[in-house]
């Protein structure tokens, strides 16, 4: 009776309970120790690059390394007028040891973002510093009159300090004003706002015209006998496996006014040879050729839910007399919202980060919030500015993405 | 989908649109793909048919772009650069990830979904993000504008479809089999090649296939932390296009979309043989 | 090489012995064939620099010069690679706003230029013989260029071509679409110019919101009537496809089109804003671009590359020996933006303030164009 209350053990007398458990820690280790070379990788080449270029959106160092003594000496400022010598004293001091060390640029790049002008007020000024006697105040006034304006004053001494928010509040298209409130941006300034809405609309678009086009497709594969529903398949799989530029350059053929639809439209006679359709670099540019670029994205998912759907239940639906519209729409149709779902916020997740095919067939009107995270990388380079437009993106990106894993499961998502 | 013998007559007009719907959406799919590969062998430096190629006159039809990318050593050079780094990052991704999909498929694995969302992020987030931050990072560390630093670059955007095939390989693999040579006398490494890696490999090569065309394809990145060492077709793509577009262009996409077919029926030969090896049976 | 040897020799008489080993240690350099990664902007003028200076150097030296079209993102290359600590490119050729800013940066190597440049046949030293503007802190200007608008002279009667820059905001006379690049710069210019604002007053205009608010109210007036541009091989081509019937242009393409392709295009020269493109060094590169850089802006050499682009020698010395075009023959004289007639209504463009306003206003710009 004493054997049947002791605890079950091993062979080797291990009560069975804690080799289970060692087991288990045994090979939640063995898992642990096979992901973690990827993961490593990952977090080095992937994960905290990114953190590294968001930490750039708010980063502020240049004030506060160049002109430290500036800073310094504005510490008992009244803001009340444009500083007095010693402040002028100081920053001609900034600016001597920054010509010295040629490193004033990115200083004056800052401040230029802040206040136009800037630029060449630090850089104008450095330079003519040498022929420079004391008193100075008047002296760098007369160099470049922007440092004889309360307001330069209020945006150094505003911009020492290592955080900024300037560049979040650029890329909703807000401003602080020299004392620091939050001001909307003047109108003809306003763009990234636009953009960002802009950004999202269209890719609702595309997104549903993937689900109008895809759905039929889904449809119809999920219903033929295997045996052609595979030939069928592969001319779903063939764009989806075929170069994002070639898909691009092949629109850019079809759509452009001297291209192919048009040549055609021309020949039949439905339009003017002088009216040809401009179809390409503009909305609608982008909207086709996205829409066929994504449209594998939605088909994949919803043909791997409708597939699970017996085609039993449509038929018990007809036999108990419903006609095939309501039949369908009562039955068919809320079976396939999961696969809706995965596919709607995939092909939205993809869309709002596109930018090759925008870049290449959107033209003006048909750009988005991503071809201007391009242009602040590598045309005006202010990176602080890409960095918050990316970070506001990303975030976007990652609710999406967060709703989706819920919803589906990263894991559930198949591909081809 | 054949049309029931209880269908009405509206039913049966229904059946021929539907039908006629979707073939005008799988013209919509595959049209454009098609229509370029003529286009390539246009005599005439434009984008569209000219007279003579509507009359199959064979004056209208030339080889010349083909010349021009054979004999371009730009193009030819940003070939190989996509082949090194292609084949370099599929290598790394491959490894990796499947090692990774091995743990991932355990029963026990902690924080699996956070885990898998974590490895998968390189598909979801943007692109020009992505690129961003590694052309910063990678510039500090000085990989920018290096062989080894596109290759990594790559790498990371290749490992989700790696892990993603290979773990969708590994649910569906039955462990007793496992159990099973086990108790037939095979030690562990037997095992693992003579019934693990039969069943898991055409997951693998899907997946690598998949690493392999995401850089091969891959324009972003490059554009960001390539150096003029570097350049790879998309880039050489890339920049034709904004240029100025010449037919070269177009000659290269059809070579790209005869290579993408190849690749496709290579993944169509795995998937069924997988099949067949699992015991499912195609229709 | 000799040619050269011999110059610098002659330069450095007063210290010779030292003179004498820099040119050993740049003999021997040479003498293994060294590789120059140069960047450039692409398309035909990277065709004329190769001719008139790239070949000949490498056929003299048996260097090998890699071109690289980067010109148009080299300033962010340049900070990326400095930040990577390995800059591949030895020597750029970037517009002197750039210049103004890599070198504030510390990206470039300031220049000494009567040092590092070869004098004029003559003997007049460098910093005479450059026009105005030429040599900058860091910077040696090789070309002047001009931003003109041409215009396809088939798609106007011949007894109503265009002429001015108010022509081109004329809609009702001179109809048809504009093809302007997507930019700021140039067009706010030319809109008030258009607008009858006196040339020399331009930059004073645009410091003012009121000069801004009309140059965009002057472009206003045809913003549904333009195609806006990026590359710049785009004008030709829309040109040619009679797309448009102007588009604004660097001068040089425009040219190339018209003896190279028999284009019926026509430069307005009126109000053609023109700036200066040359050479600057990345940080660390001077020792191995110097003898390169002593080559391709010598006097010869600046007069060869008109031969083949309508570009104007950056060297007063250089004018003279302007000839005729390479493949040709055409009198190159008339088609060079400092051509005397063509020259009369120039505005030269003011870097320093697109430095300090070109961040706000390709902002106010881009802001515009989505209205």
């Amino acid at each position: 009776m004493s054997d049947s209350a002791a605890p079950l053990t091993t062979a080797d007398g291990v009560p069975l309970k804690v080799s289970l458990r060692r087991a288990v820690r045994r090979s939640k280790f063995k898992a642990l120790l096979l992901v973690s070379p990827l993961l490593l990788f990952l977090m080095i080449a992937f994960v905290i690059p990114i953190f590294e270029m968001l930490s750039r959106s708010v980063a502020n160092p240049e004030v506060v390394n160049h002109l430290p003594r500036t800073v310094a000496a504005l510490e008992d400022w009244d803001r009340q007028d444009v500083p007095g010598e010693p402040v002028f004293e100081a920053l001609v001091e900034d600016l001597l040891e920054g010509q010295e060390a040629r490193n004033l640029g990115l200083l004056a790049s800052r401040l230029n973002y802040e206040r136009s002008g800037m630029r060449s007020a630090i850089n104008r000024t450095a330079r003519g510093l040498r022929t420079m006697d004391p008193p100075y105040r008047e002296g760098v006034i007369e160099a470049n009159a922007r440092w004889g304006e309360l307001d330069t004053w209020k945006i150094i001494q505003r911009e020492a300090r290592l955080y900024t928010p300037s560049y979040y509040l650029a890329a909703v298209d807000r401003q602080l004003s020299p004392d620091g409130q939050i001001t909307r941006a003047p109108d003809n300034l306003q763009i990234h706002v636009n953009l960002f809405w802009r950004t999202f609309w269209m890719s609702g678009l595309i997104t549903l015209m993937t689900l109008l086009l895809g759905y039929p497709i889904a449809f119809l594969l999920a219903s033929l006998p295997l045996r052609h529903s595979n030939l069928l398949m592969i001319l779903v799989l063939l764009p989806f496996w075929t170069s994002l530029l070639v898909r691009t350059t092949t629109w850019i053929a079809i759509l452009q006014s001297q291209g192919v639809l048009n040549d055609v439209m021309v020949f039949l006679g439905v339009i003017a040879d002088e009216a040809r359709w401009q179809m390409i670099h503009n909305k609608i540019g982008t909207v086709v050729a996205m829409t066929h670029i994504l449209l594998p994205f939605m088909i994949l998912p919803l043909y791997s839910v409708m597939k699970t759907i017996p085609p039993s239940y449509m038929r018990a639906a007809r036999s108990l007399g419903g006609k095939p519209f309501l039949s369908f729409r009562r039955v068919y149709f809320p079976l396939t919202i999961p696969g809706m779902a995965a596919g709607g916020i995939l092909v939205f997740i993809l869309s709002i980060g596109y930018y090759i095919t925008p870049a290449l067939v959107g033209g003006q009107s048909g750009r988005f919030i991503t071809n201007y995270i391009a242009y602040h990388m590598q045309t005006s380079l202010n990176w602080g500015l890409a960095a918050a437009i990316a970070s506001i993106l990303l975030l976007v990106v990652v609710v999406f993405y967060m709703v989706f894993n819920r919803l589906i499961g990263v894991d559930k998502v198949k591909l081809g | 989908m054949a049309i029931p013998s209880y269908a009405t007559r509206g039913e049966r007009i229904w059946y021929y649109v539907f039908r006629g719907i979707c073939a005008l959406i799988f013209l919509f799919l595959i049209g454009p793909l098609l229509i370029i590969i003529p286009l390539s062998f246009n005599a005439q430096p434009y984008f569209t048919f000219s007279q003579e190629m509507l009359t199959f006159d064979p004056a209208g039809y030339s080889l010349r772009w083909y010349q021009d990318f054979f004999t371009s050593s730009r193009w030819l050079n940003a070939i190989k650069n996509s082949f090194i780094i292609g084949i370099a990052s599929t290598i790394l991704a491959t490894v990796l990830g499947t090692i990774a999909a091995l743990g991932l498929s355990s029963r026990h694995m902690p924080a699996r979904g956070l885990v898998m969302a974590l490895l998968i992020s390189p598909m979801i987030v943007p692109l020009i993000i992505s690129a961003a931050a590694m052309f910063f990072f990678f510039s500090r560390i000085n990989l920018a504008q290096t062989y080894l630093g596109v290759i990594l670059a790559h790498t990371a955007l290749g490992i989700p479809f790696v892990v993603i095939t290979v773990t969708a390989t590994l649910s569906s693999f039955d462990t007793t089999l496992i159990r099973a040579a086990h108790s037939l006398g095979a030690n562990p490494t037997r095992t693992f090649f003579k019934v693990v890696l039969p069943l898991v490999t055409p997951g693998v090569v899907s997946g690598a296939l998949f690493a392999f065309i995401t850089s091969f394809d891959e324009v972003v990145v490059v554009l960001f932390i390539a150096g003029p060492e570097q350049r790879t077709m998309p880039i050489q793509m890339w920049s034709g296009i904004r240029e100025q577009i010449s037919p070269t262009i177009l000659a290269v996409a059809t070579l790209l979309v005869l290579l993408s077919m190849m690749m496709l029926t290579t993944l169509e030969l795995l998937r069924r043989r997988g099949e067949r090896l699992r015991g499912v049976t195609p229709g | 090489m000799k040619s050269i040897i011999r110059k610098r020799v002659v330069k450095g008489t007063g210290v010779a012995v030292a003179g004498l080993s820099a040119l050993a240690v740049a003999v021997a350099a040479h003498a293994e064939g060294q590789t120059l990664n140069i960047v450039s902007w692409g398309g035909a003028y990277s065709m004329s620099q190769e001719r008139a200076y790239h070949e000949p150097w490498m056929e003299m030296t048996g260097d090998e010069i890699v071109n690289i079209d980067q010109s148009a993102n080299a300033l962010a290359g340049l900070r990326s690679q400095s930040q990577a600590g390995n800059v591949t490119w030895d020597l750029v050729d970037m517009l002197p706003a750039d210049a103004m800013i890599a070198c504030a940066e510390g990206l470039i190597e300031p220049l000494d230029h009567d040092e590092l440049l070869a004098d004029a046949p003559d003997g007049t030293p460098p910093s005479e013989d450059f026009v105005d503007g030429a040599l900058g802190e860091c910077f040696v200007a090789s070309i002047v260029y001009s931003n003109i608008v041409a215009f396809n002279s088939d798609m106007f009667p011949e007894d109503a071509q265009p002429s001015t820059i108010e022509d081109v905001f004329d809609l009702e006379n001179y109809p048809g679409q504009r093809a302007l690049m997507r930019r700021p710069i140039n067009n706010l210019e030319w809109a008030l110019i258009a607008d009858g604002v006196d040339r020399d007053d331009v930059y004073d205009m645009l410091e003012t919101e009121e000069g801004i608010q009309r140059a965009f109210d002057k472009l206003d007036t045809i913003k549904d009537s333009v195609i806006w541009w990026e590359e710049g091989a785009q004008p030709p081509q829309l040109l040619a496809d009679q797309e448009v019937a102007f588009a604004s242009a660097y001068n040089g393409r425009i040219f190339d089109a018209m003896v190279s392709e028999n284009q019926p295009f026509e430069i307005i020269w009126d109000a053609q804003v023109f700036e200066l493109d040359g050479w600057v060094v990345p940080t660390g590169k001077l020792d191995k671009v110097r003898d390169y850089l002593y080559f391709a802006t010598d006097t010869q050499r600046l007069a060869d590359q008109a031969q083949y682009i309508s570009y104007g020698p950056a060297r007063l010395s250089s004018s003279d020996l302007v000839s005729t075009h390479a493949e040709s023959g055409i009198e190159m004289e008339t088609h060079m933006p400092t051509y005397e007639p063509n020259f009369a209504t120039a505005i030269q463009k003011d870097d320093e303030f697109w430095a300090d306003y070109l961040d706000e206003l390709s902002q106010r710009f881009d802001a515009w164009l989505a209205q």
